[in-house]
């Protein structure tokens, strides 16, 4: 399944664009995947344990994938994930 | 909220253009009037809220803010002008309000928000806006919030992005409902690390003040449940939905019962402005630095900002080499030679220290306080940013 990542600013310097396509059957693969291509994005997205950090979340679409399956959610082609960071500035 | 108060004949031309709306009217109107806002913050956020709630008519504006308005804040922060720098921003704000509109009272705390004074604080208020610039006070409005069973229009910004909502409103979500817990301090740079266009907290804080007036005539489709994420680079506007969360500590299970302030937070509030969330990187002072320069010791002085940073200023004879191409450029550095890193107030190149330590690099050292301290102690003639 072809996926598109939306991400925020702090992170798309990572991979040097705010859209990156990817490919997976599941979140978790594409998620992989991308790391694998965008090393600089490994431990940015996940914590040690494979979850998502606390302080990101993955929208699947427009569904908060932490109501859906998580990382094991599967996708469909054409799926849009954003990701959204905690930011403070005020 | 007690009864509405009544409008005066000025006050009714001066709210004309609320009056011939037919979903504010004089009732909402009087409503406005009889409202008590507290705005955390003073900063970005707090002065396109400032402005239009007063101009709206809020009859009560609390403001809290312990700082005093400094130059770099005038890019953006528009409820002060260049005579205020210096100034208390609570004072200044207090004054340009009553200027904007005498009907509206305010009430200035000059004081950091913590976990001691924060319920005594917000307990009278009706509705608190969030235009905190950091992440301990943000969990901290939450979690008061929650105690006292109050909403607050969350707003937060970064470089081109923000976002919006309204939380702890009975039955909707809370912050803690969306992030359960604030990212590393080393990973979030703030406004003064990372830089922010001027014109985003004009945009997030007016939409926030726009849900402040919203919830207060109880009208509208409000932002609950819902997270706006805005971003002027793209000019991309886009709602999530956000749902309240059965686990959250705040206001699922309602674990927290009561405010804590935890050394974390203290970490977090100090670490974005000047590095010491690294104290434990060695480190020369500027004065000890400029001493070994001028006894024409041989120390690669390496800048790891970016292109658009060293085009502002630079130490003499130095090397430019950008944190994020820190990996990718490590052959080119010399593991043999005394090297001092800085950036532009100490925090980049802490990290950047500790990198090349944990590389092998023995002999590399951070410039405590960076090219702002270096600029303060040594060398005047650079511009500050």
């Amino acid at each position: 399944m072809q996926v598109t990542f939306h991400l925020p600013k702090v992170l798309a310097s990572l991979a040097g664009s705010a859209q990156v396509q990817a490919r997976g059957a599941t979140l978790q693969e594409a998620v992989e995947e991308l790391t694998v291509r965008f090393p600089r994005l490994a431990g940015r997205l996940t914590g040690p344990t494979g979850e998502p950090h606390e302080y990101l979340l993955f929208y699947l679409n427009d569904e908060d994938i932490r109501f859906l399956e998580g990382f094991d959610t599967p996708l469909r082609d054409g799926d849009e994930i954003t990701v959204v960071s905690a930011v403070a500035g005020g | 909220m007690s009864p509405p108060p009544s409008l005066t004949p000025e006050e009714i031309l001066r709210y004309s253009r609320h009056l011939l709306l037919p979903e504010v009217a004089l009732g909402g109107q009087r409503k406005l009037k009889g409202s008590r806002v507290l705005l955390v913050g003073a900063g970005g956020l707090g002065s396109p809220l400032a402005l239009y709630l007063a101009a709206a008519g809020v009859g009560t504006l609390g403001l809290v803010d312990f700082d005093q308005v400094d130059l770099t804040n005038l890019q953006r922060q528009v409820l002060f002008g260049t005579g205020d720098v210096g100034r208390p921003k609570s004072h200044a704000a207090r004054e340009r309000i009553r200027d904007l509109n005498p009907h509206v009272h305010v009430e200035d705390f000059q004081t950091r928000l913590t976990s001691e004074n924060a319920l005594e604080i917000l307990r009278d208020f009706h509705i608190v806006a969030d235009g905190s610039d950091n992440f301990p006070t943000r969990y901290l409005v939450n979690d008061a919030c929650l105690l006292l069973g109050i909403p607050h229009a969350y707003g937060s910004i970064f470089r081109f992005e923000g976002q919006v909502s309204l939380f702890a409103v009975p039955g909707g979500p809370c912050y803690r409902c969306l992030f359960r817990q604030p990212p590393p301090p080393e990973l979030v740079p703030s406004c003064a690390e990372g830089g922010v266009l001027g014109v985003l907290p004009g945009l997030v804080g007016t939409l926030q003040a726009a849900e402040v007036l919203k919830w207060i005539l109880g009208a509208g489709d409000l932002l609950i449940g819902r997270l706006l994420l805005v971003d002027v680079w793209t000019m991309a506007f886009r709602s999530l939905s956000v749902r309240p969360d059965p686990r959250c500590p705040a206001c699922g299970t309602r674990e927290i019962r009561e405010l804590v302030t935890e050394e974390a937070s203290c970490a977090w509030a100090s670490a974005a402005e000047d590095g010491s969330h690294e104290p434990d990187v060695p480190q020369w002072s500027p004065r000890e630095l400029a001493g070994w320069l001028s006894q024409g010791r041989d120390i690669l002085l390496l800048d790891v900002r970016g292109h658009h940073e060293w085009e502002i200023a630079h130490l003499p004879g130095a090397r430019i080499l950008p944190l994020e191409y820190l990996p990718e450029g490590l052959h080119t550095l010399d593991s043999a030679r005394e090297t001092v890193v800085y950036c532009r107030n100490g925090t980049r190149s802490a990290r950047a220290v500790r990198f090349l330590r944990e590389v092998g690099f023995t002999r590399v050292w951070n410039l405590e306080g960076g090219l702002l301290r270096w600029i303060e102690e040594v060398d005047p003639s650079l511009p500050r940013y």
